[in-house]
C-alpha cells in the first residue's frame, strides 16, 4: 500500500491526470488552480510528457485539443475568468469529438470577482457556457483523494465518449490539504484510446459511430488522412449543409453520452434509509453539508444527503425518485442558486425543494446548514 | 501545335488569368465565360497559363516530335 | 494528371474560392514545395484556422484540421509538441492571423515552435465579405471603412521577426514560382517559419478597391513586388506603393520541441 501523504487538493488533480495517462498539459496561471500547471510543469517531464505555459487561455485549451489530436491525452486547468475564454473551443472539442479535459476551480465572479474566494458559481458555465447544443460531463470532487479519482475519471470519461469533460473543482477542494493514500497504479483503470477498426482501403471514414455511438477517430499521423472541423460534418468529417446530417449529428453527440448516463453519473447516499429530509450537495460544501446532517441526525432528525459527484449529466432519475419519498430536498450552494434549478425540475413538484444560497466569499459553516434542516424540517408538510 | 493544351471545364471559373498572362494570345473565354484555346498555333508552350490558374483547370505539354 | 494533384483530395475540388481568388495559387505552392521536400502525406499535418484562406485544409489530402478563428497557431503547437516527428503546415488568413490570431502568432514566433505558417494575404476579410482586417492598406476601402481605413496596418513579416521567428519570407501569387520556393525554405527551416503569400481578392477588396479584374490585381503585384536586394537600395522616397519580397529574415535558434527535450532530460523523462 502508498504510504500516506499530505496532499492538496490541486496536486492531487495533477497527480491522478498523470496517473491517468495524460502526457500534454497547456495552461495559462490563474487562481486558484495555478498549483495545477505548476506540479504538471514539474511531474509531466519526468514521465516524458509536455508542459507548455501558452500565451493565454484560449492558447491553452487550443494546444490541448491539437496534443490530443495527434494522440497524447490532454488536460487544461483554469478559474473561471479563464474557463470563460475556453468556452469557445470547449464547444469545438464537443463537436469535433475531440478528448480532453478541462479543469475549472471555481471561485467568486462574475468577472474577477474574488480571485482568491471559494464558489461554485461556475455550475451553469460549465453545463452551457459554449453556444450550441451539446451534453457535458463534469464532475465535482468533495475530497483530494477525490480530486485525484475524479482526474483519472475524467480523461477516462473523455477517452471513453470521445468529449470534453468539466472537473468542477471549487477553491476549498483545491486548496484543501489532507491526508491522502493514492492507490497503486495496478488499482487504476484507464481507458485507451480508441483506434480505428478498419484502414483506409476499407473504407475508413473517422466519424463512423461505433456501436456505443462514439467514433473510433485516428490520431494524426497514422496515415489515415483525416479532416477535422468544427462546421457539422458528415461521417467522412467533412462539412455538409444538409438539415438532416445536423440534426443526426447533434442527437448523436447527446445520445451517446445519455444512453450511458448510469456509468456517468456517480453520486453517493448517507443516511437515506429512512430519511424524510434530504441535503442535496455537490463539491467542497458537500463537506460541510455532511457534519451538519451527522449532527441534525444525532438530534433525532430524519436526514439524508445525496452527494453528487457527477454534476453533469443531472442525475434526473435519482433525484426524482427521491422527491417522491421525502418530504423536502435542501440544496446548499455557495453561489446566488444554480443546480438548485435542476433539482426543482427533476423534483417536479413532489417535495419541497429549498436552496440554501451563499456568496459572500465565505464557505457554509456546519450550524448554518443545520439551522436550514431544522427549519425544512419544521416545515413538516409534504 | 508545338503543344497540347488541356483544359478541365469542370474546374475552370472563367477569371481570365491565363488568358490575361498569355504572350500569345492563345486564349480567350467563351460565351459562358469559360477558357477555350482560340489559336493553338500561337502557342509556346511557355506555361504562363497554367502556373497561374487558381483552379488547376488548364494544363500544357510541349509536343514530343514523334 | 501533374504530380502535385496526388496532394490534393480530388473529390473536393474545384475548391470554393471566387473566380480569380489567389488562394489555390498559394495552395497549389504549398503542396509543390511539399513535393519537393519529400514530405510523405502520412507525416505531415495541415492545420488552418477560419476565413477564406483556411478553406484550404479540406482540399489537401494529409491528416488536415480547420480549427477555429484565429486558433490553428495553439493548435498546431499540441499538434507538433505531442509529436514533433511530424511536419506542421498552417494555413492563414491576414485577418485570422494578426487580427484574431494575433497574440498566438507572436507567441508562436517566440517559442520558435517548428511550424510553417503560411499567411495567405488577401488585405481583407473576404468570407464575411470585405470587412477591413489588421493588414487592410491605408486609405483603401472595406464594408467597415466605406471612407477608406485610417488604421494603420500590420507587417506581418516585421512583427514576426520581432517576435522571434526564425524563417521570415515574402511572396505573391504572380511570382508563384518564388513563392514555392520560398514555402520550401520555410519548411526545411527547423523552428518558426512565416510566409506571407500575397494573394489577390477579386471580389471583396478588389472590386470596392477599383481593381475587379484578378488579372490586373496581379500585375500589380508583378510592378510593385520588389526583391529584398534591390529593395534595400531603393530609396524610401521611391518606394510608394512597392513592397519587398524574398528571404527577409533568418536566424538559428533552437526549436520548442528540441528545447523541451533538455527539460524532459533534466526532469529524468528519457530514462
Amino acid at each position: 500500500m502508498n504510504k500516506p501523504r499530505l496532499m492538496q487538493g490541486n496536486e492531487a488533480c495533477a497527480e491522478g491526470a498523470i496517473a491517468a495517462g495524460v502526457r500534454f498539459f497547456g495552461g495559462y496561471p490563474i487562481t486558484p488552480s495555478t498549483e495545477i500547471a505548476e506540479t504538471m510543469a514539474k511531474l509531466l517531464p519526468q514521465v516524458g510528457g509536455k508542459f507548455v505555459q501558452m500565451e493565454d487561455e484560449i492558447a491553452s485549451i487550443g494546444a490541448v485539443l491539437g496534443a490530443s489530436l495527434a494522440g497524447k491525452k490532454s488536460l487544461t486547468a483554469t478559474s473561471g475568468p479563464g474557463f470563460s475564454l475556453k468556452q469557445e473551443l470547449i464547444g469545438y472539442a464537443a463537436c469535433a469529438e475531440i478528448p480532453a479535459v478541462i479543469v475549472d476551480v471555481q471561485r467568486v465572479g462574475p468577472s474577477t470577482g474574488q480571485p482568491t474566494s471559494p464558489s461554485q458559481g461556475d455550475v451553469m458555465q460549465a453545463r452551457w457556457g459554449t453556444h450550441g447544443d451539446h451534453p457535458m460531463i463534469a464532475l465535482a470532487p468533495w475530497t483530494v483523494r477525490e480530486a485525484y479519482d475524479a482526474a483519472i475519471l475524467a480523461v477516462n470519461f473523455s477517452e471513453r465518449f470521445r468529449t470534453p469533460v468539466i472537473l468542477l473543482m471549487d477553491e476549498i477542494v483545491g486548496h484543501l490539504r489532507e491526508r491522502v493514500v493514492l492507490p497503486e497504479p495496478n488499482e487504476i483503470e484507464t481507458y485507451p484510446r480508441r483506434k480505428p477498426k478498419c484502414t483506409r482501403a476499407e473504407g475508413y471514414q473517422p466519424y463512423t459511430p461505433d456501436d456505443d455511438l462514439v467514433p473510433n477517430v485516428a490520431n494524426f499521423g497514422e496515415g489515415y488522412h483525416i479532416h477535422v472541423t468544427g462546421l457539422i460534418h458528415d461521417e467522412t468529417g467533412f462539412p455538409v449543409g444538409s438539415p438532416k446530417i445536423t440534426e443526426d449529428s447533434i442527437r448523436r453527440l447527446h445520445e451517446k453520452i445519455m444512453r450511458a448516463e448510469d456509468e456517468v453519473i456517480r453520486y453517493d447516499e448517507f443516511f437515506m434509509d429512512d430519511a424524510e429530509y434530504v441535503v442535496l450537495s455537490y463539491g467542497g460544501v458537500s463537506r460541510t453539508s455532511y457534519e451538519a446532517v451527522e449532527k441534525a441526525r444525532a438530534k433525532g432528525l430524519k436526514v439524508g444527503m445525496l452527494r453528487l459527484m457527477t454534476v453533469w449529466p443531472f442525475a434526473d432519475k435519482i433525484v426524482a425518485k427521491i422527491a417522491k419519498r421525502v418530504k423536502g430536498i435542501l440544496v446548499p450552494e455557495l453561489n446566488y442558486g444554480q443546480l438548485v434549478h435542476e433539482v426543482e425540475r427533476a423534483a417536479a413538484g413532489q417535495c419541497h425543494v429549498e436552496l440554501l444560497a451563499k456568496y459572500n466569499m465565505e464557505i457554509f459553516t456546519p450550524q448554518e446548514i443545520e439551522d436550514a434542516i431544522e427549519k425544512l424540517c419544521a416545515r413538516g408538510d409534504k | 501545335m508545338k503543344s497540347e493544351i488541356t483544359i478541365k471545364m469542370a474546374r475552370c471559373k472563367g477569371c481570365g488569368i491565363c488568358v490575361a498572362f498569355c504572350p500569345k494570345q492563345v486564349l480567350a473565354l467563351s460565351e459562358l465565360s469559360k477558357v477555350y484555346v482560340k489559336d493553338g498555333e500561337a502557342c509556346i508552350a511557355c506555361g504562363q497559363c497554367e502556373l497561374r490558374c487558381p483552379d488547376y483547370a488548364i494544363f500544357v505539354d510541349k509536343k514530343v516530335s514523334q | 494528371m501533374r504530380s502535385f494533384e496526388k496532394y490534393f483530395r480530388q473529390n473536393r475540388l474545384p475548391h470554393l474560392w471566387c473566380p480569380g481568388c489567389g488562394n489555390g495559387i498559394a495552395m497549389k505552392a504549398i503542396v509543390q514545395a511539399v513535393e519537393r521536400k519529400g514530405f510523405t502525406q502520412d507525416n505531415t499535418v495541415i492545420v488552418s484556422g477560419i476565413g477564406c484562406s483556411s478553406r484550404a485544409s479540406g482540399y489537401m489530402d494529409f491528416d488536415t484540421l480547420h480549427t477555429a478563428h484565429g486558433r490553428a497557431i495553439p493548435f498546431a503547437t499540441g499538434i507538433k509538441l505531442a509529436n514533433p516527428e511530424l511536419n506542421v503546415i498552417v494555413i492563414t488568413g491576414d485577418g485570422d492571423c494578426t487580427a484574431i490570431g494575433g497574440n498566438h502568432f507572436i507567441h508562436g514566433a517566440r517559442r520558435n515552435v517548428d511550424l510553417t505558417v503560411v499567411l495567405f494575404n488577401n488585405d481583407i476579410y473576404g468570407m464575411t465579405g470585405g470587412q477591413a482586417s489588421p493588414m487592410t492598406p491605408l486609405n483603401k476601402k472595406a464594408t467597415t471603412a466605406p471612407y477608406g481605413t485610417v488604421d494603420r496596418p500590420f507587417d506581418a513579416c516585421h512583427l514576426a521577426q520581432a517576435a522571434g521567428a526564425t524563417f521570415v519570407a515574402r511572396s505573391t501569387a504572380y511570382h508563384v514560382t518564388h513563392l514555392t520556393d520560398m514555402i520550401e525554405k520555410g519548411l526545411s527551416n527547423k523552428g518558426f517559419s512565416l510566409i506571407e503569400a500575397v494573394v489577390q481578392c477579386p471580389t471583396a477588396y478588389g472590386r470596392k478597391n477599383k481593381m475587379s479584374d484578378p488579372s490586373k490585381m496581379m500585375m500589380w503585384m508583378r510592378d510593385n513586388a520588389v526583391m529584398k536586394a534591390a529593395w534595400d537600395k531603393l530609396p524610401a522616397g521611391d518606394r510608394g506603393e512597392k513592397f519587398e519580397i524574398g528571404v527577409l529574415y533568418e536566424d538559428q535558434y533552437t526549436d520548442y520541441a528540441a528545447a523541451y527535450e533538455e527539460v524532459i532530460d533534466k526532469a529524468g523523462g528519457n530514462k
